[in-house]
């Protein structure tokens, strides 16, 4: 008796314990979200907003050809960022890890990586436009050493200028992750590795590749979901001439009109969700993180 | 005691309110005995200590400088909030109980009057209507003939049939939407130290010559008609109305702005106030849309920047204070006393040192020194320096105005900002443009 009443009391625990947790996501995540997909479903006139419950917003964003070509810019932008600060959050991480023996170097090294982020994401954006400007440091700079006679205009307010601040600002959300999952392999399975005639390229390819997967599996669902909901950035570093999904969501907020941007924000929370799936599905996180 | 009256002139108001509900001929009369109990002096002089009134608008009109002398003159507290209209409109669409006075850009009244939360002014409480400009209150030009109607024109939103009415009035009635404070006429801000040359013509914008140079607002509504006034200027397209285009004409002008972009006439497209400051003092842009302050204060760092005025005349824009419909009682009076005081002069006068104009040219002049008089509404040479309205130099002795006079500027708008009847779908088409 007393066994199954202990039974009762612990198979309750573990709700007491997501409670809290719990009831901040659904107060915080879940009542907005659900606010959201109901408004998609209204109507607006742009000034008075009328429960109706029809897919017109829908169609209307299913059927735009902007809908596509946002998507897809966003897109783009996304994955150019997520090649670079892949390869740069692997390289930086396995130099920390591999090459800085010393912890306290690399703890000193690590924290050099944040140095930057102790700025505000606004100042550091905004600070590349005085540097890239047609009148800036850069293009003077290669005027005046004689590589160029006229300054290159798309080094602002091009997609280069916008991939370029992603990757500044957010690299650092890969080099984390990695570096926590490159610090946890045992150095003796790398010995052991070379010591069976592996060359470096193999331990590469087949020690810590593998083993780092967790790291950039969690570094890409940051990256990825940061740069699909970015507005300020594009709308900043390409002077406006690019769009994003949410550059667009955000005129037309602008001129109120609630349902049909919650439209296209339940549409980017699909592909978000898709694209973070789609992530757990190559990676399982939860085992890899629990080892 | 006092507290008793308050809450017996509450309970009038209230009365007064119903009863419109009922008949809503009864309003002119209730309303004046709804003041007349209200407005009794000994009520006023205590209670008045205790009001706060939280005026909302964009920054460029509401300045806490201009509330700080407010409240200094009579004696109740005005806070300044800034919000732009945009989420002005938002603000008094879904939140009305944050906002007593709303200062509205026209066509962002356009759109939010039909909310119903804000209450019209009653035209024979506000003293100095009978001196404002003609073009804000008759929609009428300096010499009689009917001002352009294309876009806001604020006369087309400045009347309301009833207290309770949510429609425009097409005529004068004795109630107004909004009190119109202060306006402008828009044009092309101008590098003209690297351009070298005379430029008087919209159609400039689009010239082959200033390619990668050029600049648009990016609030759609502006912007288009920025595009519009370049287009018609250069013959490619005739609207209508650039004010209100239609489907098609949205359609055409929207291909003419993404051929123009493909081709790289575009070097950036702004939607803040130093975005477009900074794009003209670095030399990205030569040529753009601006406003009146944003040249200014690229002149301000020396640079040779002109506020061009164009043939095809201005774009004009104009802000009003609407009062929200919460008010009532002495907090109601308090507002329209505030009103007042805004139309008195001090506010005209600090507004004219940022190049904006006042709705009662009269008391905004009377409240100059003759020098800036001369500089800001007489398009005279100055005859000592121009300080804004903090002090700095923002113009030297024997420079004038560009574009001359108030009558020049002003007399000349050949549009207004405006929100159009096909909004949603040229939002929509604004999108592709700058996406593609």
């Amino acid at each position: 008796m007393s066994g199954s009443s202990s039974g009762s009391s612990s198979s309750a625990t573990p709700y007491l314990q997501v409670a809290p947790l719990a009831l901040i996501m659904i107060a915080m995540v879940g009542i907005p979200l659900a606010t959201v997909v109901l408004l998609s479903f209204w109507e607006s006139d742009g000034i008075l907003i009328y429960p109706t419950y029809n897919l017109q917003n829908y169609i209307d964003v299913l059927t735009s050809p902007v809908t596509l070509s946002l998507f897809l810019k966003t897109l783009k932008f996304a994955s150019i960022t997520l090649i670079f600060t892949a390869v740069i959050g692997f390289t930086c991480s396995y130099f920390l890890v591999f090459h800085v023996r010393n912890l306290r170097w690399q703890i000193a090294l690590f924290l050099l990586c944040t140095i930057p982020f102790w700025t505000s994401n606004i100042i550091r954006m905004v600070s590349w436009i005085p540097f890239l400007g047609r009148e800036g440091l850069f293009n003077t700079l290669l005027i005046e050493a004689g590589i160029i006679s006229q300054p290159l205009d798309v080094l602002l307010f091009s997609d280069f200028s916008v991939i370029l601040t992603y990757i500044h600002l957010y690299t650092l959300f890969m080099i984390v992750p990695i570096f926590n999952s490159m610090a946890k392999i045992n150095p003796n399975l790398i010995e052991a590795a070379r010591d069976a005639g592996a060359s470096s390229f193999q331990i590469l390819r087949y020690i810590i590749i593998p083993l780092s997967k967790t790291g950039l599996a969690l570094g890409t669902i940051f990256v990825v979901t940061l740069v699909m909901g970015d507005f300020f950035a594009v709308r900043v570093m390409s002077g406006g001439q690019s769009a994003s999904v949410v550059s667009a969501m955000k005129n037309e907020i602008d001129q109120l009109y609630y349902p049909q941007a919650s439209a296209m924000a339940v549409l980017l929370v699909i592909v978000v969700l898709i694209m973070v799936s789609a992530v757990l599905r190559i990676v399982d996180i939860r085992s890899e993180l629990a080892r | 005691m006092n507290k008793k009256k308050t809450a017996k002139s509450h309970a009038g108001a209230a009365g007064i309110t119903r009863r419109n509900v009922l008949k809503g001929g009864a309003a002119v009369a209730g309303a004046a005995v709804g003041s007349g109990v209200i407005g009794m002096p000994v009520i006023w002089a205590q209670n008045i200590k205790d009001i706060t009134l939280n005026q909302v608008g964009p920054s460029y009109s509401v300045i806490s400088d201009i509330t700080e002398k407010a409240s200094a003159d009579l004696g109740f507290k005005v806070v300044a909030q800034t919000a732009e209209t945009v989420a002005l409109m938002a603000k008094t669409v879904s939140q009305p109980q944050t906002v007593d006075i709303a200062d509205f850009e026209f066509w962002g009244l356009q759109k939010a009057w039909r909310s119903g939360n804000l209450q019209p002014i009653e035209i024979a409480k506000i003293k100095n209507w009978s001196k404002m400009t003609p073009i804000m209150r008759d929609g009428k030009n300096f010499d009689g003939s009917d001002a352009s109607r294309q876009g806001t024109l604020p006369f087309k939103v400045l009347h309301t049939d009833s207290m309770d009415s949510k429609e425009f009035a097409a005529e004068a009635t004795d109630y107004a939407t909004v009190m119109p404070t202060i306006y402008n006429a828009d044009t092309l801000g101008l590098r003209s130290d690297l351009i070298g040359r005379e430029i008087t013509s919209w159609a400039e914008l689009f010239n082959p010559e200033f390619q990668g140079k050029t600049a648009l607002v990016n609030i759609p509504s502006i912007g288009i008609m920025d595009a519009a006034m370049a287009l018609e200027s250069r013959g490619d397209l005739k609207y209508g109305d650039k004010g209100n285009m239609t489907r098609e004409e949205i359609d055409k002008t929207v291909e003419a702005l993404i051929e123009l972009k493909k081709a790289g006439q575009f070097r950036a497209f702004w939607s803040t106030f130093d975005e477009s400051v900074n794009l003209m003092a670095a030399g990205e842009v030569v040529i753009q849309s601006m406003w009146s302050p944003a040249v200014t204060a690229v002149k301000s760092r020396g640079i040779d920047c002109v506020y061009q005025g164009m043939t095809e005349g201005y774009r004009g824009w104009g802000l009003g204070m609407g009062l929200m419909r919460h008010l009532e009682g002495i907090k109601l009076e308090a507002a329209y006393e505030y009103l007042n005081w805004y139309l008195s002069g001090w506010q005209g006068a600090f507004i004219a040192r940022q190049g904006y104009y006042s709705s009662v040219p009269e008391t905004a002049k009377a409240n100059l020194t003759e020098n800036e008089r001369g500089y800001w509404y007489e398009g005279k040479p100055a005859t000592e320096d121009i300080l804004d309205p903090y002090g700095n130099t923002m113009d030297k002795a024997g420079n004038s105005r560009d574009g001359g006079s108030f009558e020049d500027r002003i007399g000349n708008i050949a549009c207004w900002n405006t929100v159009m009847d096909e909004d949603r779908y040229m939002i929509q088409r604004w999108n592709e443009f700058v996406s593609s």
